[in-house]
């Protein structure tokens, strides 16, 4: 299958790794990944932020980009799918741009969240990976209730060599990330983050995951600010770790920069 | 043309945004905890009598759907209400707002010659300001549901539709009663059934001897001109079938077509806001019954910015809410702040999407205007609501609302414009992750601890990463080429 990443703002700026690793495993599988390369940015942070209007020339670039890229497109993060699914046609038609509006609902009806490509269209659970570690899962909101992955990361996880899961106490609450959330509503954002923190630790894992960076960027970074000795790793970087390269850093404290630790692929 | 609330009378804007007054709310321990065990408690119950129903979904799009109906064709239900209660005796009367709901019900109070009313609990009543307006009358307004009672006795403001004192412990509930309760045992103890007794005792001299009875209304069937109020502690059963004269306030919301519609919202109501699977009181009246019950029934309909809410495509969805406070349990930011914090009687995730359409929004200092961002988008209050608001699209258009009011740019809309523009094109976008990747000389071995404003509400509590040598994009083109 022909497959487009949709690399997302963040992760292409912020958290590369992660958008390597999808790329690793859906190449591991056989599957042709293409990356068009003037994408840019899904428009959420300013759809959900309020302004609706400045996003519509961001949803008409994402649609214009993707449409013809490839069979599907998939990004590694379930709230950059959840806005291109049940936000992009909402701009646009109150843009007035019913045409713009029709193509981006086309275009969302093929494209997914990593562990929904991976389970629901390309059929699989296993994808080959070992990952020797105790590890938590934290569903992000938008994976959990926009998209309804349901349980298909947890599925994946379960089929990856030497990983030991734990359960997360609470795990469908809100971390607090919640985009400029985290920043407008800082004090009660941080008050979330340290529920979502004490059931961390209470699970006992060394690493906690998820299918978004940005929430990971969140918990990872309270995780370092209290010296927890629990790292966060994006769900992918789980997935295309093998015992020939085990991917082990941090979302947020990464020494290692590219070439610089073993296993790493430059 | 669409009313809204009107600034100077009622309760549904507070004095400071919602992060000013969230940041105290977070400090009190006793309401952090109090919440926190209630609402866990509560989410608990109500996911077990959910669990009971093999039906639940479809029972909350049936309740979506009659809402969706009825606000349709709310004008045309709210005519063949009035023709109904009418019809079996009743008055009906119609208030703009506010200050004209409260001039109508001072009136028929006025009317008896009583100069003391009971009062079931009623939102829409605190909404407007009621109890003030009549006291400014020389009416006294006892409220009888024992959580109200409480807020009253001690001047204080709702906290929650379903548990308005939640923020109160049972020492201060003894110190209020001892303090503000006429007749109380001096020696009253913070036990849970010594305080209701003794607020049973209390409410029993009120019930008896009250002449006019005020309550709010749940449901109001179009169809038969019935009303009906859906209650547990057996205060409204009182004050609705004791005085001669009941005065119902009912906001013009709570409308619904038909008699079978009431066995949709019966299952809905109690299994999401008491957990329970019947509430112990469901009253239902039409009109006057000759020889049983009140003898003279008004009914006022309150718009008070509802029109306002309905005649956004948007944001209309809102008069849905059955106030069951399900979203309310279920909203982590809620727990963690109480309804205080919101600044209307209206508080959590309904509140957020309904006090600023009903009262409008004046600009971005408005405090109204910070409730819609009191969220992180979780979304678990659309999976709560028995009706099935959208509640975080909603509150996505009323980010939008608060935007659209401002009249200069505020520093956000500036910074979100800049953004914006680097969004739109590759190549500026690609200039700006050139400049973003300038901030990696702000961390030592991968993080950032200390960044200035805005920033810096980032690293108060955590770290920030630092960006990467390499942007995924840049790593793509060395290595793949142009593919």
């Amino acid at each position: 299958m022909r497959i487009a990443l949709v690399a997302t703002c963040l992760g292409d700026a912020m958290f590369p790794q992660a958008l390597k690793a999808t790329v690793e495993v859906l190449e591991r599988l056989g599957h042709e990944v293409v990356f068009p390369e003037a994408q840019t940015c899904c428009g959420q942070m300013h759809v959900n932020t309020g302004y609706l209007d400045m996003a519509l020339p961001l949803v008409r670039h994402h649609v214009e980009v993707f449409s013809g890229a490839a069979d599907v497109a998939v990004a590694p993060s379930g709230s950059c799918v959840g806005c291109v699914r049940h936000q992009h046609a909402m701009v646009a038609r109150r843009g007035g741009d019913e045409g713009l509006a029709r193509a981006a609902e086309e275009l969302a009806g093929r494209t997914y969240e990593l562990s929904e490509l991976l389970v629901d269209v390309l059929g699989v659970t296993d994808v080959g990976a070992y990952y020797p570690h105790r590890v938590t899962y934290h569903p992000t909101c938008h994976s959990l209730r926009m998209l309804r992955v349901g349980d298909k990361p947890l599925r994946l996880l379960r089929e990856v060599r030497g990983l030991t899961l734990t359960e997360l106490p609470d795990a469908e609450v809100c971390c607090g990330f919640g985009g400029t959330f985290a920043v407008k509503n800082a004090e009660v954002s941080t008050a979330m983050l340290a529920d979502k923190m004490a059931n961390v630790l209470t699970s006992g894992a060394e690493v906690c995951t998820a299918g978004d960076s940005s929430c990971l960027m969140h918990i990872g970074g309270g995780l370092s600010r209290l010296r927890s000795g629990v790292r966060t790793v994006h769900l992918a970087e789980i997935l295309a770790s093998t015992e020939e390269g085990t991917r082990a850093r941090d979302v947020v404290f990464d020494t290692a920069e590219a070439g610089e630790t073993k296993g790493v692929h430059p | 043309m669409p009313t809204t609330a009107p600034d100077d009378v009622g309760f549904l804007r507070g004095s400071e945004s919602f992060p000013a007054a969230a940041h105290r709310a977070l400090a009190d321990t006793q309401l952090r905890r109090n919440l926190g065990h209630a609402t866990r408690t509560i989410r608990a119950k109500r996911a077990g009598v959910v669990a009971e129903v093999p039906d639940w979904e479809e029972l909350r799009r049936a309740g979506e759907a009659i809402k969706a109906d009825t606000m349709a064709r709310l004008p045309e239900l709210l005519v063949q209400l009035e023709e109904s209660v009418t019809a079996r005796g009743g008055v009906v009367h119609w208030a703009r707002d506010a200050g004209d709901a409260n001039a109508i019900v001072a009136s028929l109070v006025r009317d008896t010659g009583a100069d003391e009313v009971v009062k079931v609990k009623s939102i829409a009543t605190q909404e407007i300001g009621l109890n003030e307006a009549l006291a400014e009358q020389g009416i006294t307004a006892t409220e009888t549901d024992l959580a109200e009672l409480i807020v009253q006795l001690s001047d204080d403001r709702p906290s929650h539709f379903l548990v308005p004192a939640i923020h109160r412990n049972r020492s201060e509930i003894r110190d209020i009663f001892l303090r503000a309760m006429p007749g109380v045992d001096p020696e009253l103890t913070d036990e849970p059934r010594r305080l209701a007794m003794a607020a049973r005792e209390h409410l029993r001299r009120k019930f008896l001897s009250a002449r006019v009875g005020i309550s709010g209304a749940n449901f109001a069937v179009a169809d038969t001109g019935t009303i009906s109020v859906v209650e547990s502690e057996g205060n409204g059963r009182m004050c609705l079938t004791l005085p001669d004269t009941l005065i119902t306030v009912m906001g013009v919301e709570k409308v619904v077509p038909t008699w079978s519609d009431m066995e949709v919202f019966l299952q809905l109501l109690p299994r999401s806001s008491t957990g329970e699977r019947m509430n112990p009181y469901t009253s239902t009246w039409s009109g006057v019954t000759p020889g049983d019950g009140p003898q003279t029934f008004h009914l006022v309909l309150l718009d008070n910015g509802r029109s306002n809410v309905l005649a956004n495509e948007q944001g209309r969805a809102a008069l849905h809410c059955i106030r069951c406070s399900a979203c309310l349990n279920v909203c982590p930011v809620y727990e963690r702040v109480g309804g205080h914090a919101y600044g209307s009687v209206y508080p959590g995730p309904i509140g957020a999407v309904l006090s600023p359409q009903l009262t409008g929004i004046s600009g971005p200092d408005d405090p109204n205007a910070s409730l819609p961002y009191a969220s992180s988008l979780c979304g678990a209050c659309f999976d709560a609501c028995p009706v099935r608001i959208d509640i975080p699209n909603l509150l996505v258009q009323q980010r939008a609302a608060s935007i659209a009011s401002h009249r200069t740019p505020t520093a956000q809309d500036v910074a979100m414009r800049t953004v914006a523009a680097a969004m739109v094109s590759p190549g500026r976008f690609r200039a700006a992750e050139r400049v973003l990747g300038l901030g990696r000389f702000a961390g030592r071995s991968g993080r950032i601890r200390f960044l200035p404003y805005p920033g810096s509400q980032w690293t108060s509590a955590r770290d920030a990463p630092t960006p990467p040598t390499e942007t995924f994009r840049q790593w793509w083109k060395r290595t793949r080429g142009d593919r």
